[in-house]
């Protein structure tokens, strides 16, 4: 867990018991999935790992990430029901226990998820303790995002010219990267990229990078 | 302005004749480049949610999803004690009840986290009763308490799995004490001292959460914390001095989490979570 620095971080969130780690912190990977897909979720596969697959149930941790998929915050009375309520909204639910593996962390949630025109994702996301989270994954491409910034992402084929000109499109909007993380699977291959910035971008970013790639997102910071 | 200590912020008290709450804020205020009336704005907020969770805790039928907890701060409320005084037990049943609240998935206020949720609300709560404080004094206070825990997470930690119970609901005692402290009239030294010797008598509790749920013993162990948060202000009220200063006692606090065994750290592989009940209990709830 981080350093507190403001009065906020000591006294708050104000948040949905019982855990900041497991609560929490699940509502928000189930918010920033929700903002990923761009569209209701009509479909979600929860795969649970480690301490998640062992105590998720107790603290609440199915309830939490629903509620965050159906777009509540962490501090939304309604999280308590929200397996009820997805139900009567048609979203299709199912929980698995999975172990992932030793190289992933014992806070792991993976979310297989649909939206209603079909659309297909894959995020894996880690809670890394006091609510704060990372999704570490998206589609199996390796990626990185805290949810705490406004953040762009693309999904786009590896191939020169996409990143110079988020960077430049970004400058040009005069907002300042924080953080900003690339990856592929292969030279050539399918490719992600998540940057972090402290400023929101304007709309009209996306159609001018939607010809570059499959996938363009901007999502405001999530607490 | 700035403090990292302490220390730092007794000085900063004393030299501008101000309570330590008034300096958190004014800090805060700086460093989110805000005005102090929307950083006070956003307490009064956290105060009510405090309240609502308060009040829930004693007068609803509270059961946690695995029914670990619920219903022991109802019963405390609605009886009279034999030892505590009325108005004590009422207080140990209304932290009690925030973390019951919080168990049962309820909303609360992390304080400094969600496991140690009802130490700060029902220690104010008790000093607004007593003292007949109004809200604006509650909200202060918060400021205070604000700060203690904020040089705590600077200093060593506010994590279980970090620093154990003493980081969660030893830091809440200490926030609490140094709040009350100042509420009562207390001199920033006074709040320094009450920190001190609260969090001397929660140094070392371990993190051991039955079955990893944040119930048996976090619950109970609100009401705990929140008896040394009395003891410790009254202490210094009377003009008792820690006989170790304020941050090499926080310092110590960091040295014994980093000690204790990774099994009594939040991981449920020690103390009440691998007893014999703790362990049947594990697994007939996994």
């Amino acid at each position: 867990m981080g350093k507190a620095d403001s009065v906020f971080e000591v006294i708050g969130p104000i948040m949905i018991g019982p855990s900041s780690s497991h609560t929490a912190a699940a509502v928000r990977i189930g918010q920033i999935s929700l903002a990923v897909m761009g569209e209701p979720v009509v479909e979600a596969i929860i795969q649970l790992h480690g301490s998640y697959a062992l105590t998720g149930k107790g603290h609440g941790t199915d309830k939490a990430i629903i509620a965050g998929l159906l777009g509540y915050d962490a501090a939304d009375e309604r999280i308590k029901k929200s397996l009820a309520i997805a139900k009567e909204q048609g979203m299709k639910v199912k929980f698995q226990n999975v172990d992932l593996g030793e190289d992933y962390h014992p806070n792991t949630l993976r979310l297989l998820i649909a939206g209603t025109s079909g659309t297909h994702f894959e995020i894996t996301a880690v809670s890394v303790g006091g609510g704060n989270i990372s999704i570490i994954e998206i589609n199996g491409l390796p990626i990185y995002l805290s949810g705490e910034y406004h953040t762009l992402i693309t999904i786009h084929n590896d191939r020169p010219g996409i990143v110079a000109k988020a960077s430049s499109l970004i400058a040009q909007s005069k907002v300042n990267i924080s953080t900003m993380h690339v990856s592929r699977q292969r030279r050539g291959g399918l490719a992600a990229m998540a940057v972090e910035m402290d400023q929101p971008l304007p709309p009209s970013v996306i159609s001018e990078l939607e010809d570059q790639a499959q996938i363009v997102r901007i999502i405001p910071p999530i607490y | 302005m700035y403090y990292d200590s302490m220390k730092q912020l007794i000085r900063l008290a004393g030299r501008q004749k101000k309570c330590i709450g008034d300096i958190v804020l004014a800090v805060e205020a700086e460093q989110e480049d805000e005005s102090p009336s929307t950083i006070r704005g956003q307490m009064v907020i956290s105060w009510e949610v405090m309240k609502l969770a308060l009040e829930r805790g004693i007068t609803e039928d509270i059961r946690s999803v695995s029914g670990l907890s619920g219903g022991d701060a109802k019963l405390l409320f609605s009886r009279e004690p034999k030892f505590l005084s009325s108005e004590v037990s009422n207080a140990v049943a209304r932290a009690l009840g925030v973390a019951e609240v919080n168990a049962s998935m309820g909303r609360i206020v992390a304080c400094p986290t969600a496991g140690s949720c009802g130490i700060v609300p029902a220690a104010l709560l008790l000093a607004k009763e007593k003292l007949e404080l109004d809200e604006a004094a509650i909200i202060k206070a918060l400021f205070t308490a604000a700060g203690i825990g904020i040089v705590c997470s600077l200093n060593a930690s506010i994590s279980g799995a970090e620093g154990g119970c003493q980081a969660e609901c030893g830091v809440a005692a200490a926030m609490a004490a140094g709040a009350l402290t100042e509420l009562a009239g207390g001199s920033p030294t006074m709040v320094g001292h009450a920190v001190a010797l609260t969090l001397s008598n929660m140094l070392g509790l371990v993190c051991d959460p039955v079955a990893g749920l944040v119930e048996v013993p976090c619950v109970l162990r609100n009401g705990g914390a929140l008896m040394q948060a009395l003891l410790g202000a009254d202490l210094a009220l009377t003009g008792i001095k820690s006989r170790i200063p304020v941050d090499e006692v926080i310092g110590a606090m960091r040295e014994v989490g980093e000690a204790l065994p990774e099994s009594l750290r939040e991981t449920s592989l020690g103390g009440l979570a691998n007893t014999p009940t703790g362990v049947r209990l594990r697994r007939k709830l996994a």
